[in-house]
């Protein structure tokens, strides 16, 4: 039966910068780059080495404690460099594409088992587009999830808008989903916008139990809506990817390429059209900011959203799981008084700033901390950001200091980084939410295995 | 502004490090961030923060105290030319007052700033915002009277003992203002209670300065009072210099609940907890002070000042949203149940509070159980 939820709590940080609903067409990027860093705790072995030719859907490196899960080359074309970190960490594998891009040849059939289908995403290097809730990383080919979550939308600041990229491509969407209903014995959740009308796309969709979710942010995002729909308890495993990704399963068992051509969308207050783009998975900005126009000033450009994204140069790539750019201004400077001045530019959740008389106002929100880290002080800021039934202060504090017990007790296996990036984003003594959960799931991870 | 920006930016070498005053670097970061919030950027995890911070947080409950301050001031001067046989207009009141209450202010932030500075540097951590509250709610709780030294030692007493030694703001279990109140009120008691503390000068007077609560307390029958409940209202009473005025303190609680800085939470069950306990003694009537209707013991003495700013302290209150509920409540209760049959001091509301201090975390662990209970029921179905 599917469910209709109605969550109240939240938050929507309303920004400048939106993405218009056209795409532009630009030439194909000519650097690509595959990160081993957007797949947390992975331990990549590399299969290539610089000077090596490879195609599209090539295997560049596989996770180095399970051969099973490999990575492939988006574009067709030459390793030119691999980029190494601290302690020789591969931090990049960069590819110079080639003019016309070149495929390897795959061919499935979508119609086969599950362990041959499994064993198909596997080889193309699709697989890693399929993550696990708990811990947020690359499922195991070899658990069995007790469900499947498709979130169909995006609440977060200036986030793509799932039903305009997904115009139209019912049938596609459809394959993926009859593909995908094979991983699991249990049910696919495809969980759709109870704020708008959602597109046929997702409504329409076949053999999936839909359900409606309502609510300001992180209504969007799959842990919240598990946790209302499929609750994990420990030793639960769901598994999740998003809408995007269903189509390229769809492409791999149809055209039998691994294609992970997709939309992003650039946005934020520094672009001048904020619109969205047809690229490539892994492909470099830089063409996206020639076509458009970057404002003057210093700027961070974000790959991802405000909230969870990763900072990245101009010429960086556009990440594995993303599909939206954010450029807003730094706040490197300094302000006199600001936290005495009444400051109707400044948006804040709590009512010590006006932002809440105007709640439509569209915000210019930069980089600056505004303020300092400090201990604990103000209760209750958390709960109001958090659509869960779980103490999120009471919580981090167990992972500040290890607690594994408290945290299980706590509900560690429910949430992630990404789910409580608003209670980083809200708290007044500016603790930094996000790494400490992160840190305490990989601590679960590692008593675990 | 650009004189404050370039002074600082002259002075800032000889505080990094390296430099010759490298380790009074928080004293230096404190005046810095205090006139100019800081150019630091996100590096990890959220790239964009809300606007509100601790700084923010503490200027909005000195906004809050305003009223009382102001209105504690002219008390101060009204009470005295009351006490006296004098008129005096409205701004002689105000001045007399400011300059009674001006020099507690400044014994208050200067001892408690120069000791949150000391433990700044030894330890090497930034100042922290605390004390601006603090600092300003010390003051408001003591008599006119109080002999500065006194208040000076209560001050360091509170600051190191009621905080530092945990480990600074955030850190501490009791309400460091109502600590230094508690301090003096244990060892300097003649200073503290009694009827001769609480308008200026009443000592040598011989006029009755005694609080209501003094009055009830040695069996005054409450409609006998030289007071009526208008001016209880009003604050036109002895006590302590914030505490009288009911308008001034509510004004105040209007503006910590609109803007989110004080729980309603707790504000609000305070005073369930208060009216009930005394309606539950107006039906005993065994004394004086049992009979004194509910309503009124919810506006004399420091009940609705000890709600507003002393119980909604989020560090040593509950952290909890249902923990909150219960915490203020039991804050009510205790208020009156101590004010009614402590026979030393008529007025329960720091004890109370104090008393549930120690509790808080005890109410949240029941209330974290439960949630946890919940999930492990869900795990089992």
């Amino acid at each position: 039966m599917s469910k209709d939820i109605r969550l109240k709590k939240g938050l929507n940080i309303n920004l400048q910068g939106e993405a218009d609903k056209v795409y532009a067409s630009i030439p194909q990027s000519q650097s690509f780059s595959i990160k081993p860093t957007d797949f947390h705790s992975l331990t990549p072995k590399l299969v290539v080495k610089e000077g090596d030719k490879v195609k599209a859907g090539s295997c560049l490196f596989y996770d180095k404690y399970d051969d099973r899960i490999r990575f492939s080359s988006p574009v067709s074309g030459v390793v030119t460099e691999i980029v190494r970190g601290a302690k020789r960490r591969i931090m990049e594998v960069r590819i110079t594409a080639d003019a016309e891009i070149s495929y390897e040849g795959f061919s499935f059939d979508s119609n086969s088992s599950r362990e041959e289908l499994i064993d198909a995403l596997l080889v193309s290097g699709v697989w890693p587009f399929i993550r696990q809730k708990p811990f947020d990383v690359i499922a195991n080919p070899s658990d069995k999830p007790k469900s499947i979550v498709i979130s169909t939308f995006d609440t977060a600041p200036l986030a793509p808008d799932n039903d305009f990229v997904l115009h139209g491509l019912d049938k596609e969407f459809q394959a993926g989903i009859e593909v995908i209903k094979k991983l699991t014995d249990g049910k696919v959740h495809l969980n759709v916008d109870g704020n708008t009308n959602p597109s046929k796309v997702f409504t329409d969709c076949l053999g999936v139990e839909i359900n409606k979710i309502s609510g300001p942010h992180p209504a969007g995002n799959v842990g919240v809506q598990i946790h209302h729909i499929d609750p994990i308890n420990k030793g639960d495993v769901v598994w999740y990817l998003y809408p995007q990704d269903v189509l390229t399963i769809a492409r791999l068992f149809s055209d039998g390429k691994y294609d992970v051509s997709r939309m992003v969308a650039l946005t934020g207050s520094q672009v001048e059209r904020p619109r969205y783009y047809r690229t490539i998975s892994g492909a470099s900005i830089a063409n996206m900011l020639k076509e458009n126009s970057i404002k003057a000033g210093s700027n961070r450009f974000i790959a991802g959203n405000v909230l969870t994204g990763t900072q990245i140069s101009t010429e960086g790539c556009i990440g594995f799981y993303d599909s939206q750019i954010t450029v807003i201004p730094e706040g490197n400077e300094q302000e006199f008084l600001g936290w005495i001045a009444p400051a109707l530019h400044k948006f804040s959740m709590s009512k010590s700033y006006f932002s809440w008389l105007t709640p439509a106002k569209k915000y210019n929100l930069n980089t600056n901390y505004n303020g300092e880290e400090r201990a604990y002080v103000v209760t209750g800021q958390y709960e109001k950001v958090l659509p869960m039934d779980i103490y999120p202060m009471q919580l981090i504090k167990a992972c500040m200091i290890e607690d594994i017990d408290t945290m299980e007790q706590l509900g560690i296996y429910e949430v992630s980084a990404e789910d409580m990036a608003l209670c980083e984003f809200v708290c007044t003594s500016k603790i930094e939410v996000q790494n400490i959960i992160r840190e305490g799931l990989d601590l679960i991870k590692k008593e675990c295995s | 502004m650009k004189l404050f920006k370039n002074l600082l930016g002259s002075v800032k070498p000889h505080f990094e490090k390296g430099g010759k005053l490298e380790k009074l670097y928080p004293a230096y970061d404190a005046f810095e961030t205090f006139l100019f919030v800081p150019d630091h950027t996100t590096h990890k995890g959220a790239h964009v923060r809300d606007a509100i911070d601790l700084k923010r947080t503490m200027f909005l409950v000195i906004v809050a105290l305003i009223p009382c301050l102001l209105f504690g001031m002219w008390n101060v001067g009204y009470q005295y030319h009351l006490a006296i046989g004098e008129t005096a207009t409205l701004f002689e009141n105000f001045i007399f007052g400011f300059w009674k209450f001006l020099p507690l202010i400044i014994v208050s932030y200067g001892v408690g700033l120069a000791v949150e500075f000391a433990f700044a540097i030894y330890r090497g951590h930034s100042v922290n915002e605390g004390y601006l509250v603090t600092g300003l709610l010390i003051p408001l709780t003591m008599p006119i009277d109080v002999p500065l030294w006194m208040l000076a030692i209560s001050v360091i007493f509170a600051v190191v003992i009621g905080k530092e030694v945990f480990g600074g703001t955030g850190m501490n279990i009791l309400n460091p203002a109502l600590t230094a109140r508690a301090f003096l009120f244990f060892a300097y008691p003649i200073y503290m209670s009694g009827d001769k503390v609480w308008v200026h000068d009443a000592m040598v007077d011989g006029h009755s300065g005694s609080t209501i609560l003094g009055e009830l307390a040695a069996s005054a029958n409450w409609q006998s009072l030289s007071f009526n409940p208008f001016d209880m209202m009003m604050g036109t009473i002895p006590g302590s210099v914030g505490e009288t005025s009911f308008i001034a303190i509510m004004i105040g609680a209007l503006i910590l609940i609109a803007t989110g800085i004080g729980s309603w939470r707790i504000i609000l069950s305070t005073f369930v907890g208060g009216f009930l306990m005394g309606t539950l003694f107006n039906m005993w009537g065994a004394n004086e002070l049992m009979s004194t209707p509910a309503e009124i013991h919810l506006i004399i003495g420091s009940f609705a000042f000890g709600a507003v700013f002393m119980a909604t302290d989020p560090v040593t209150g509950s952290q909890t949203n249902m923990g909150k509920y219960i915490y203020g409540f039991l804050i009510g209760v205790f208020a009156i149940l101590i004010r009614v049959f402590n026979p030393a001091y008529p007025e329960g509301m720091m004890l109370a509070i104090l008393l549930m201090n120690i509790f808080a975390p005890l109410v949240d662990h029941y209330v974290i159980q439960g949630n946890i209970k919940r999930r492990l029921k869900r795990a089992n179905a």
